[in-house]
């Protein structure tokens, strides 16, 4: 990473879509304190060894209205562990050293904090920006100021049942770079037509010049090298949820399995 | 009876805007896929209240169909035990045995308005489900019902209510399997079908328009049992009195005596094992503020902002949110919330039984015991929101009534 330790948050971003060297930037998920805070942490190693270019890494909330059953159930199994918000916060930091990390969770972990304390204490760990799904553009404001004033980036969300008329008004108001919903649905793995992904980032880029990242349902290599095709980042959650969630549950080390995944999406957008 | 038609048609018609805030309350904290589908609503729901037509076709189910208006009771024989006169609003009295369905109608008929061919519902006891179920058959509407295993067990008759009515029941088992989970999973299937479905909620909770919307289809509740008490009393209650759990029937009842200042408006929420052993659904009494399925509201959560499990023996009441217009009402100190715990509506469940013969809901029961406990001095409406039919296994199992029967 070539930029300098006064970076903000919004410039780390911009520069990580400007150096992959790959068709796509690729930035996988991990839900934080899944399957314990330590083992995440290893995770997200593991997704910067196999060639992540950022990480989106979820803070556990009771109702995640946005995910699909694998990451609500890691939401779930974290919290039922007993995990806690601030040690899952505070286990960041090593991460966002090493690769720009986006924080991923619900509003009311950040307003039950305090919108501006929540946001200092994102910047004091290194983290680059925010993603908060049930934040739509008419709610964002007071977050939007907090993020601005300290150089983080608030991600924002468009869909396929997004309009016109909205995507301009979200993209007006966007930082870092536009999270496009590939499917009318929750987190998960499932395949979305070539011509409606196509379709879907011709409308965001009519409105944006920053990158378009496409997310919520990319499976595999062949899928992520479909949304490189169109779409400037590919975000991959479920896949890696899951066989986290799988390998921890046998008993193994999660984390070369999920570096494998991760690799093998890196490959797929060369 | 025509009189009475078309003065409730004239009050549907001279509602306010659609509040998005009640105060710092309320908003849409939904994701982005739904907000289209909620713009689409409200504009749908401001023009098919303007519409005559629109207004005679709910009119003519929620009379014909429903069993509108449901009767005003001066309750005499519980009146002679409090020492003044109490009035039941019974919409106990209703086809499927609750409030649910006045506001169950009129979504439906909303959905069908915008083209949608499918609904979705939520439910807790199971009164929405099959209010919800009985107009899709009648509409006919596909219907899926979410709701929690634990819930289908304790609820059991209502399950079968819902599959006879032609609709699906989808156990929801996340979590505490029971109706905060079962919102989460409606809201999540509402975002994968938002094209071809509308999601009835069942309360006046969720992202704006819902919870305005649904105040104003259960506030047939508070007009007409004004104007009754005007006809049959001469004069306004000192208080009214319902039972919230999200609080639909609260706020329909309240509503139409906001403006009446001499009137005390009282909530009574589920006090579980006791507010303070942290086992209740005592949101408005012990909660803070929140975000929990789409709006800012009191909630029941923990210090890191985590949802908390609530507690109640009727599964009605068993919800750690509240409509966000009841924290308003809370906060200008226009509304008084109180509680009642699990034994206290157990109780009283007995006692309206015996003294009036009628059985009311586990959570109408909730009201009728605050009341008895704290007796006024003069004229209190109470809103028995449901009938307690759906209760009666586990009532018995309860007060062991169940093993005195078998061994008599």
């Amino acid at each position: 990473m070539s930029v300098s330790e006064t970076a903000t948050g919004v410039e780390r971003i911009a520069a990580a879509f400007r150096g992959h060297g790959r068709r796509a930037a690729l930035m996988p998920y991990l839900m934080g304190g899944f399957p314990d805070v330590q083992t995440a942490v290893r995770i997200a190693d593991a997704y910067a060894d196999g060639g992540a270019d950022l990480i989106e890494f979820g803070l556990p909330f009771s109702d995640p209205l946005a995910d699909g059953p694998v990451i609500h159930g890691a939401a779930v199994d974290a919290l039922a562990a007993g995990v806690s918000v601030h040690d899952v916060l505070t286990s960041v930091a090593p991460v966002a050293a090493r690769v720009p990390v986006l924080l991923m969770t619900y509003f009311n972990l950040i307003e039950s904090q305090g919108v501006e304390r929540f946001v200092g204490r994102a910047r004091e760990l290194g983290v680059c920006g925010l993603i908060v799904p049930d934040i739509p553009l008419e709610e964002s404001a007071p977050l939007l100021a907090a993020c601005d004033g300290n150089g983080l980036a608030l991600i924002p969300l468009v869909a396929p049942t997004t309009t016109d008329e909205r995507m301009a008004a979200i993209c007006a108001q966007a930082r870092g770079f536009i999270y496009t919903v590939s499917v009318t649905g929750t987190t998960g793995e499932r395949m979305v037509t070539a011509e409606g992904l196509a379709e879907l980032v011709g409308r965001v880029r009519a409105h944006t010049d920053l990158p378009v990242a496409v997310g919520f349902g990319i499976s595999g290599p062949e899928h992520a090298s479909r949304v490189a095709e169109v779409a400037d980042g590919a975000i991959v959650g479920t896949r890696l949820v899951r066989e986290a969630g799988e390998r921890a549950k046998a008993g193994e080390d999660p984390a070369p399995a999920v570096e494998a995944v991760v690799r093998e999406l890196a490959a797929a957008l060369e | 009876m025509n009189e009475i038609r078309t003065a409730k048609v004239s009050r549907l018609n001279a509602h306010s805007p659609v509040e998005h805030r009640f105060g710092e309350y309320g908003g849409q904290f939904v994701p982005e896929t739904l907000m289209p589908a909620l713009a689409e609503l409200e504009t749908a729901w401001c023009a098919a209240r303007d519409d005559s037509a629109f207004q005679a076709e709910l009119n003519t189910l929620l009379c014909d169909y429903a069993g509108r208006p449901t009767p005003l009771y001066l309750a005499e024989r519980l009146s002679e035990r409090v020492g003044y006169p109490v009035y039941l609003k019974r919409e106990d009295l209703l086809h499927t045995g609750a409030h649910k369905i006045n506001n169950a109608l009129g979504q439906a008929l909303l959905a069908k308005r915008i083209g949608k061919t499918r609904i979705i519902a939520e439910t807790g006891a199971g009164q929405h489900g099959v209010a919800t179920a009985t107009v899709c058959a009648r509409l006919d509407l596909e219907c899926d019902v979410f709701m929690g295993e634990e819930d289908m067990r304790r609820q059991a008759p209502n399950v079968s209510r819902m599959r006879l009515l032609g609709a699906r029941v989808i156990p929801v088992t996340a979590g505490s399997k029971t109706l905060k989970e079962a919102v989460s999973a409606a809201i999540r299937n509402w975002v994968e079908t938002v094209e071809n479905t509308h999601y009835i909620i069942g309360s006046v909770v969720g992202p704006a328009p819902f919870p305005s919307m649904v105040r104003d289809l259960q506030r047939v509740i508070g007009d007409e049992a004004r104007s009754q008490l005007c006809d049959m009393a001469g004069r306004l209650p000192a208080r009214v009195i319902a039972c919230v759990g999200a609080g639909s029937n609260a706020i329909g009842s309240f509503k139409s005596f906001e403006e009446d200042e001499s009137v005390e408006l009282i909530g009574v929420e589920a006090g579980g094992h006791g507010v303070s052993t942290g086992a209740h659904g005592a949101t408005l009494t012990a909660g803070s503020t929140g975000i929990l399925h789409g709006s800012r509201t009191s909630v029941l959560q923990s210090e890191e902002g985590q949802i908390v499990e609530a507690h109640s023996i009727s599964a009605g009441l068993d919800y750690p949110g509240v409509g966000p217009e009841h924290s308003y009402l809370r906060d200008i100190g226009r509304v008084r919330y109180v509680s009642a715990t699990d034994q206290e509506a157990l109780a009283a469940f007995q006692e309206l039984s015996k003294l009036e013969g009628i059985i009311p809901a586990l959570e109408s029961s909730h009201a009728i015991a605050w009341l008895l406990r704290n007796p006024g001095e003069d004229l209190d409406l109470v809103t028995l929101s449901g009938r307690g039919d759906k209760d009666l296994a586990e009532v018995l199992r309860l007060t062991g009534l169940d093993k005195i029967e078998s061994t008599s």
